[in-house]
């Protein structure tokens, strides 16, 4: 165990393990985050990608080890999802995840940074300062033209970047980003990996995606999970021919 | 605040609604009083206790609208809070009574008399003052549902299984309520009651005033939840209702809102049982009854929910059929009835009287929008009927 | 006040007659006793009825019966006593044979009056001591217990000698001991033994009779009997635990063959049924049913009704519940809530279908005689239609958990509660399952009804009054879990049972269901529910 605050690290990540019910999903795995990465997580089904997400936003609660946020301030095993969403991590599910029954505005609305207060909410009136900011999400996920649509009539790749949307409106720090193209067709798997570059420009990602077209695509530093902890790290062309990756996930 | 401004949470709908409703509370009583027992149009006095009821179970039912159809909270436990609410106003009418009990005695009402008590129970203390007596109607049920809400919610308690403890909670409180030791009349419940705030209940003003009064209270009651489900809050609370884990991931703290609107829904419930105890005349345990509870939820079943109006709507067709299918030849079918419409209505129309209105309106509109845009609309808008759980 | 005093008299009389008379040779001395019957008067009557006492002859007790019930009849003529059985037939009292020729002309009742009842009564008592049937002399020694007479010492004391029996001689040896504790004459050494005897009884009696010892006892005594009393009262406290423990049990059984169907279909489908009370309820009706059936074409099948009804009500109710999956539930899977309400609605039309088929009222509906009356066992009493209640649900259990566990249609209704998903990708067809699933459930509840008939009212309310405790139980026990469903019943049941006592039947029900709500605060999906990431999908 490090003094906390002598980390660099945007998100540390040290020994961390989960079990349900004798099934190790994590095993001691640890990862860190510099601030402004953006890192690509791959591994089978069952590797603990997903688990992996649930320990950062508060979902679930590691057995043993430290998870810490922004330098080490903030020791996230000791906070709820709401805590942790507040102090700057936003998350994509895996199903893409929107509000259907509201449009796509007030989806973004929903998401934008504000007191999120029961007060706050009851009295809440729209303003230009955030008719702008969502006037400027919108643009950046291409869905100007269907603001005022309920979100439940949109496709599977809108709904996608609809949620990639209320990740930004939310003004994380850090983006965790599950599977963003699964389902999607090749020019929007193309599409959401600039898109993703985009929003890297100012904030850090983490993707989990199995994609590895997608992977190369982005360009950036891999680890390969396998049974809850890290098989390899490095460039994709490095993680690629690593022996033990390709016999437990790619195949050769 | 100009968020609450009228014409902000009004649409065409609420209006046409309020103005229903105030031609209601204006007609009855006209009818009542004014037009003599012989004209055809009269209405007699028997109904306009009848209406009162309804409009009470009018206000109970929007209370559950508004946490069902919006924050996808179903409590199978709202009568509780109707029967709290009422049992708060029976013992202000039972302090009411005097002298002119049974026994006659000034302060203890006669059942505590006829169980040889010689004190009045603490809680029975203050409810001789009406101020008092309406604090309590709003604190009671409140209390509880910030109590109970406090536990289940903060637990993540949702679903079904929140369905079935809020069962559970009725049941405890029926039991408790039976019991002659708990000091509310156990059995036989309050009744008899003579005065409310000096006028004699069982007198025809009297009657027209509470029910004027059940409407006036149906109306504040519609007007808050219009002003709640316009705000952002209830945007929040379907986004919870749809997407409850999203919702926590974007930084709200659910509990707090589901916590909020439950306790509101609550008083709101409590006022519709005071109101409705002096024009029925009794509150006795029986209130607290489970099936009482899930009744009052498929009135706003059948009238759609999330709709608020259709709660109300609700509300009066399936107790005006009650009463008229209880009352005739027809009594024995009357389960058959109830049961069927219970199936029906989730099998056949879910989205409810209202609700399916509503929708048929919204899709001609976006029908007719796209035609004019020339812009294909892609798939079909949701079903109207979401998946309350997860 | 006289009566009993002749009775006393008459007592010790006879006692020493039977202390003098016993083991001399039997025919004569009652042969000529029976002389006395035919005089006509009653001191006569009186002698007689002493000396047949005192010969101990096996015909002494059914004559002195008879004489009491006045059945005794006698010629004067022909100095001959006659005993008239029940069904009217005529005896020879000497013999006891069968009387066959004709019966004399001045045949005549041999009158007894209350003072020879008083001295009937206290005779038969201590013959009874020696009868050579086991059960008589234990409930005679039981009688004595209970009279403490101490004029029966000397009886009691020769019955003692003569008692092979352990059970009997125990019952005698605690009869003696009560005598000599009400006898102000004994010493304080016998009470000091006696109190051991009674302590060793050690139930409510026992206490009782130590308690209720007269005042100013020398001192070794006196702290005898407070040590022997609270020896007793710990004892009795056991017991009561182990009474409470054995309601507890048989309602948790109740408890559990209701809620086992439902944790079933909740398991497996998700869907909570409001009807699995009705599905109970239906299978009452069809013991009900079985046996009108068998009252009218063959009572003496009764014995079986329970059986026959048994795979009747199964078929019933499971296919009741497998018509409402196809035609109500299996459209709204996805919407707990809607089918939550839709379900209670076929509760309302079921409960209503029935009574209208059957009327309001609570049907009879009989324990076969294997069901009836009750045992003791240490310090409890055992109701057999309880215990065989408790055992049948065993059964049930292990038969749910074999089929569950070594079937096929077990294995895929296992792999659909874990991962519907995944199990409708193995080719498994769900909605096959569910509807399999959901008779299955109902089935159980059709054979929990066949029960329940047992020991509750049949009427139409029947379910409803087993709803709510069996949601409890399986939201305590967890879902998809049936040992969680086993202990949640349990428990509940055995809570129920010993919080009566203190908090009383209502405000014990109240703590239940308030320790619920709160338990589930505390683990949201039960005792033994799944964890992991799949479940919360």
């Amino acid at each position: 165990m490090i003094d906390k605050q002598t980390t660099s690290a945007l998100l540390y990540l040290d020994g961390i393990s989960v079990s349900f019910d004798g099934f190790k999903a994590l095993n001691e795995l640890s990862l860190v985050v510099e601030p402004g990465e953006m890192r690509a997580i791959i591994g089978p089904n069952g590797a603990g990608k997903t688990t992996m997400m649930d320990v950062i936003t508060g979902k679930t609660r590691p057995d043993s080890g430290d998870v810490f946020f922004q330098e080490g301030a903030y020791d996230l095993s000791k906070l709820d999802e709401t805590e942790i969403a507040m102090l700057g991590i936003g998350r994509k599910f895996q199903k893409p995840t929107v509000f259907d029954m509201h449009t796509v505005e007030d989806n973004l609305n929903l998401a934008l940074m504000n007191d999120r207060s029961v007060r706050a909410t009851l009295l809440w009136q729209s303003s230009a300062a955030q008719e702008k900011r969502i006037d400027e999400v919108l643009d950046t996920i291409r869905l100007k033209a269907v603001r005022s649509r309920v979100a439940g009539s949109l496709s599977h790749g809108q709904k996608q970047w609809l949620e990639i949307g209320m990740l930004l409106a939310q003004e994380p720090k850090l983006l965790l980003v599950d599977e963003p193209v699964a389902g999607m067709t090749d020019v929007e798997t193309m599409q959401t990996a600039e898109l993703l570059k985009e929003i890297n420009a100012t904030k850090t990602v983490v993707v989990v995606e199995h994609d590895m077209a997608f992977v190369r695509e982005l360009g950036v530093k891999v680890t390969c999970l396998h049974e809850g902890s890290v098989l390899a790290e490095g460039t994709i062309d490095q993680v690629s021919t690593n022996d033990r990756v390709v016999e437990v996930y790619l195949g050769r | 605040m100009k968020a609450f401004s009228l014409i902000h949470i009004l649409d065409r709908g609420a209006v046409l609604f309020l103005v229903l409703l105030g031609a209601f509370a204006v007609a009855i009583p006209v009818l009542n009083l004014l037009v003599p027992a012989s004209s055809s149009l009269h209405v007699s006095t028997y109904l306009v206790a009848l209406f009162g009821k309804y409009v009470c179970y009018g206000l109970l039912a929007l209370s559950i609208d508004l946490i069902w159809g919006y924050a996808g909270i179903l409590s199978l436990g709202h009568g509780a809070f109707f029967a709290l609410g009422g049992y708060a106003m029976g013992m202000y009418l039972m302090r009411q009574i005097g002298t002119r009990g049974v026994y006659g005695n000034p302060v203890l009402p006669d059942f505590m008399v006829f169980l040889n008590w010689h004190e009045l129970p603490f809680f029975w203390y203050g409810f001789n003052h009406f101020i008092y007596a309406a604090l309590m109607i709003l604190l009671v049920p409140g209390l509880l549902a910030f109590v109970f809400g406090w536990f289940a919610f903060r637990s993540r308690v949702t679903g079904v299984y929140l369905s079935i403890i809020t069962q559970a909670m009725t049941y405890a409180l029926l039991l408790g309520f039976f019991r002659n030791n708990f000091g509310f009349g156990g059995n036989n419940g309050l009744t008899d009651f003579k005065d409310i705030l000096g006028f004699n209940v069982q007198v025809e003003t009297t009657r027209n005033a509470l029910l004027v009064t059940s409407c006036l209270a149906l109306a504040l009651g519609f007007l808050i939840c219009r002003a709640i489900v316009t705000s952002k809050f209830g945007k929040v609370l379907v986004a919870i209702r749809d997407a409850e884990s999203r919702t926590r991931f974007l930084g709200y703290r659910v509990e707090a809102y589901k916590l909020f609107v439950f306790t509101l829904s609550a008083c709101m419930a409590g006022v519709a049982g005071a109101l409705y105890v002096p024009q029925v005349g009794i509150i006795n345990p029986g209130e607290f009854a489970p099936a009482n509870s899930i009744e009052a939820v498929i009135w706003v079943a059948v009238g759609g929910r999330g709709t608020l109006t259709g709660a109300v709507l609700g509300a009066f067709v399936v107790n005006y059929a009650k009463t008229y299918f209880t009352s005739g030849v027809l009594a024995p079918y009357w389960l058959f009835m109830l049961g069927g419409l219970f199936i029906g209505t989730t099998l056949l129309m879910p989205r409810g009287i209202i609700g399916t209105l509503k929708y048929g309106f919204d899709q001609r509109a976006a029908r007719s929008a796209a035609a004019e845009d020339g812009v294909e609309t892609g798939a079909a808008p949701p079903a109207a009927t979401p998946h309350a759980a997860e | 006040m006289r009566s009993f005093c002749g009775r006393i008299t008459a007592l010790v009389f006879a006692l020493g007659l039977l202390v003098a008379g016993a083991g001399v040779a039997l025919a004569g001395p009652y042969e000529d006793a029976l002389v006395g019957f035919t005089e006509g008067s009653l001191s006569d009557t009186g002698d007689a009825i002493n000396k047949v006492a005192a010969s101990g002859n096996p015909l002494a007790a059914q004559l002195l019966q008879a004489a009491e019930d006045a059945r005794l009849m006698f010629s004067a003529a022909q100095k001959k006593v006659f005993i008239k059985t029940k069904d009217d037939k005529l005896l020879d009292a000497a013999t006891g044979k069968e009387f066959t020729g004709t019966p004399p002309d001045d045949i005549d009742t041999v009158i007894v009056n209350n003072r020879l009842r008083g001295i009937i009564d206290a005779v038969i008592g201590s013959l009874t001591l020696m009868s050579p049937n086991t059960n008589q002399r234990f409930d005679a020694a039981q009688a004595v217990f209970k009279s403490r007479e101490v004029s029966a010492l000397p009886a009691l004391d020769k019955a003692l000698a003569a008692e092979k029996d352990p059970r009997v001689k125990k019952a005698m040896n605690e009869a003696r001991a009560a005598i000599v504790l009400t006898d102000k004459e004994s010493s304080d050494a016998d009470k000091i033994a006696a109190i051991a005897v009674i302590r060793d009884r050690g139930d409510q009696d026992a206490l009782g009779l130590i308690d209720g010892m007269a005042a100013g006892q020398p001192a070794d005594v006196h702290e005898a009997a407070q040590a022997a009393s609270a020896k007793i009262q710990g004892n009795l406290a056991i017991w009561n635990a182990v009474q409470n423990a054995w309601y507890g049990l048989s309602l948790g059984s109740v408890l559990l063959l209701a809620a086992i169907g439902l944790a079933i279909t909740f398991g497996v489908m998700g869907v909570i049924n409001m009807a699995h009370g009705e599905m109970v309820m239906l299978g009452a009706y069809v013991t009900f049913v079985v046996q009108e059936f068998i009252r009218t074409r063959n009572p003496a099948l009764f014995d079986y009704s329970l059986a026959i009804a048994l795979p009747l009500a199964f078929i019933v109710s499971g296919a009741v519940g497998i018509f409402i999956e196809r035609t109500v539930i299996r459209f709204l899977y996805g919407r707990p809530l809607e089918t939550l309400l839709a379900t209670w609605g076929i509760s309302l039309v079921l409960q209503q279908a029935v009574r209208a088929a059957f009327g309001p009222t609570n049907k009879e509906v009989g324990n076969p005689s294997w069901m009836s009356g009750a045992f003791d066992l240490g310090g409890i009493l055992i109701t057999y239609n309880r215990m065989w209640i408790i055992v049948f649900t065993g059964l049930v259990f292990v038969a749910l958990l074999a089929m569950l566990r070594f079937t096929r249609l077990g294995l895929e209704m296992r792999a659909v509660t874990q991962n519907r998903a995944m199990a409708a990708a193995m080719g498994i067809r769900t909605a096959r399952i569910d509807a399999l699933t959901f008779g299955l459930g109902s089935g159980i509840a059709g054979i929990a009804g066949v029960a329940l008939s047992q020991i509750d009212n049949v009427s139409p309310n029947l379910g409803q009054g087993y709803i709510i405790d069996s949601f409890m139980v399986v939201v305590f026990g967890g879902v998809g879990n049936l040992w969680g469903t086993l202990v949640g019943a349990l428990t509940l049941g055995i809570a129920n049972k010993f919080l009566e006592p203190f908090a009383g039947a209502v405000l014990g029900k109240i703590a239940i269901l308030v320790f619920i709500i709160l338990f589930i605060q505390k683990r949201p999906r039960g005792m033994f529910a799944l964890k992991g990431r799949a479940i919360e999908a």
